[in-house]
């Protein structure tokens, strides 16, 4: 179990686990928002050892580049104009959220449900160009496929996403 | 035997006393391309430095070294010499932890630049090139779209952690120039993915060692010629906005309104000094040599030389490339000795009103005309583990 | 190849730490961060299992989870810079009526 897949597999999950459990842990929102581009850039790593590597570079462009900027400005305009704010305080909530947690996840591992796969995995060989770019154009663009239509409507989602932004985020005048 | 690529008459063996020389290209690839990228940057200082003065009808640097060749040497001992101050109200990990994201995102992304194709013989004789990069990764082009993504932090944090309120505008300024202009770079090296009909770098090279616009009745002397790159396959457009956005990309004139608020004590890196200022410094001049490979290996033929006859395809692929990065560097520093800087309303306003709505309405046009030139399948066959089964059952 | 059972159960263990902080934290983009996280690990779980059967399905789910997200966050960022302009305070425990 020594081989390179694994132990690349062990060290990314330990960064990936590190790094959320500070994005909780940390006091500043900066850094909480700084571990969860880390965490976003190794799901993506990972991710590229599944085999989807055009998903890996859009999780990077995407959540990484985009998204995380967008959480950082907000979190700098507003640090600006009342750094008093954004300060945390400790409650009751905190030791009852650690019990449901654990919980939850103790559930999911020992239920079996996450441990054994009813099915074989796929080959290597089948897989080899699962991820490509010219695969999921495939599979985006075939009319046999259900997904030329929610890749359509996500496009009207988008518009209406950036409507919404900007009829929010505006200031009246007044 | 002759490989359509490189056009030598000899190649290497791919097997050396048990050894797989072409596993062994990456390795060699990295020691190069950091040599290369690293080692490049006193010299762009000094051409900076040369170029501008001869615009602005001085001599540049002249007392160090012959002809001034070593006032980046002289420069950075002195920078090392200077004082390293930290505010003390600065966060400072971030502080530490900014100019080394700016460093390293710019040069992560020069790794899959395609310098040039290294023909190898198999066992049986057959020819097979390699091309020369650290990783020739099958999504290249997105991996440095990514890369070029992750530049915006090493700016906003920058501009944080100085805990200086008119950093931190000029900061969030600087970033949201960078990421108004990832998005007209995407869109003009989108117009040469539907040409070229695939992301990897080497890929697009090789597309582009066609005749001009598939053209078979013209001369052979024009196969990958200058006529047949991508700055003319994509009908001239997107290279230009694609040079407009790197040059925004980069921060460099007439784009560089955050170092022009560095004047004014309200720019991002207000508050390095010594080292820290020269990493941003450094990473301005990595990043500058990675978005003129980018543009060198997509729209100007990459390792292709520029005209397809025996003197000049003699010369290995590298010394094109290494040619149009420099060309491209001469341009920028052109502009910036000529052009004035853009007001930060004309900036955003170029980039989302001007070359976004240009970009996405030259987009349609090469696909439109890519449909009627291949209307079948394109230039991409069909892949036999892409089309997945079972699943139309379920749409209805 | 590392079997999908490991990923499985690192997606799970991303998803209680997001939700631990989504219970947890007074910040409510710390909180929309936390969300971010769950909706990772999700992804995560789609690409693994679309691996372990060989087909596309789970990378395009994938896809356009990402596109979702994308628009989810804008707009919801957009309320909570509004919501501190009506209050000048964000904290979650403050905010706790819907209207204002």
């Amino acid at each position: 179990m020594l081989t390179a897949s694994y132990i690349l597999f062990w060290i990314l999950a330990l960064i990936g686990i590190g790094s959320a459990l500070m994005v909780v842990l940390a006091r500043n929102p900066v850094r909480s928002a700084l571990f969860l581009v880390v965490t976003f850039l190794t799901v993506a790593v990972l991710y590229i050892t599944l085999s989807a590597q055009f998903l890996a570079a859009v999780q990077v462009m995407v959540y990484a580049g985009a998204i995380m900027v967008l959480f950082l400005f907000v979190i700098m305009l507003l640090n600006l104009s009342a750094p008093e704010a954004l300060k945390e305080r400790g409650t009751i909530q905190r030791p009852i959220a650690l019990i449901l947690g654990a919980m939850f996840i103790t559930a999911l591992i020992f239920s079996q449900a996450l441990l054994e796969m009813p099915t074989k995995a796929a080959h290597a060989e089948e897989i080899a160009n699962l991820g490509t770019v010219q695969t999921i154009g495939l599979s985006l663009y075939n009319p046999n496929l259900p997904w030329l239509f929610p890749f359509e409507i996500t496009s009207i989602l988008l518009l209406i996403a950036v409507i919404g932004a900007i009829v929010l985020a505006k200031r009246k005048l007044d | 035997m002759f490989d359509d690529l490189t056009h030598y008459n000899f190649s290497l063996p791919s097997e050396w006393h048990g050894v797989s020389l072409p596993l062994l290209v990456p390795y060699v690839a990295i020691v190069c391309f950091l040599g290369f990228s690293l080692g490049l940057v006193p010299l762009l200082v000094w051409m900076e430095r040369t170029v501008i003065a001869f615009i602005q009808d001085r001599i540049g640097p002249n007392r160090v070294g012959p002809r001034g060749l070593f006032q980046t040497v002289a420069d950075s001992i002195k920078l090392f010499f200077k004082e390293e101050i930290r505010p003390k109200s600065v966060d400072v990990r971030i502080y530490y932890l900014a100019p080394v994201l700016a460093a390293f995102t710019a040069l992560a992304g020069s790794a899959v630049l395609p310098w040039q194709f290294i023909p190898f013989h198999d066992a049986a004789g057959r020819i097979f090139s390699v091309p020369f990069t650290v990783g020739d990764v099958n999504i290249g082009l997105l991996y440095i779209l990514a890369m070029s993504s992750l530049q915006v932090y090493g700016v906003v944090l920058a501009g944080w952690s100085s805990n200086n309120k008119y950093s931190l505008l000029g900061g969030l300024r600087a970033a949201a120039q960078l990421i108004s202009y990832e998005l007209s770079m995407g869109l003009a090296l989108l117009c040469v993915i539907v040409l070229a009909g695939s992301l990897k770098l080497s890929d697009i090279v090789q597309a582009q060692n066609i005749k001009p616009f598939g053209i078979e009745s013209l001369p052979d002397i024009l196969k990958g010629s200058f006529f047949s790159w991508f700055w003319l396959g994509s009908l001239g457009v997107p290279v230009v906005l694609y040079t407009i956005a790197m040059i925004a990309e980069t921060n460099r004139a007439p784009f560089d309104l955050p170092e022009a608020e560095s004047e004014l004590v309200a720019g991002f890196h207000t508050e390095y000094t010594s080292m820290k200022f020269a990493m941003f410094f450094m990473s301005e001049y990595i990043s500058m040599l990675t978005v003129c490979g980018l543009n060198a290996a997509v729209f100007w033929g990459g390792s292709l030389p520029p005209l397809n006859i025996w003197p000049l395809t003699a010369v290995p692929g590298a010394f094109w490339f290494i040619l149009k990065i420099m060309m491209g560097i001469f341009f920028y520093i052109w502009l910036r000795g000529t052009l004035p800087r853009l007001r930060y309303d004309a900036l955003m306003n170029l980039g989302w009103k001007r070359m976004l709505p240009l970009g996405l309405v030259w987009l349609f046009l090469l696909a439109g005309l890519n449909l009627l030139r291949e209307p079948n399948d394109g230039p991409v066959p069909p892949n036999p583990n892409a089309v997945p089964q079972v699943q139309s059952a379920e749409r209805n | 190849m590392v079997p999908t059972h490991f990923y499985l159960v690192l997606a799970g263990i991303l998803f209680t730490i997001g939700v631990i902080g989504v219970l947890v934290k007074r910040n409510p983009i710390v909180i929309f961060m936390c969300i971010e996280l769950m909706l990772n690990a999700a992804n995560l779980t789609f690409v693994a299992l679309g691996r372990h059967f060989g087909q596309t399905n789970g990378q395009m789910y994938v896809v356009f989870a990402l596109a979702v997200a994308a628009a989810e966050v804008s707009v919801g960022l957009g309320i909570i810079v509004m919501m501190f302009r009506q209050k000048e305070t964000i904290d979650i425990d403050e905010v706790h009526l819907l209207k204002y």
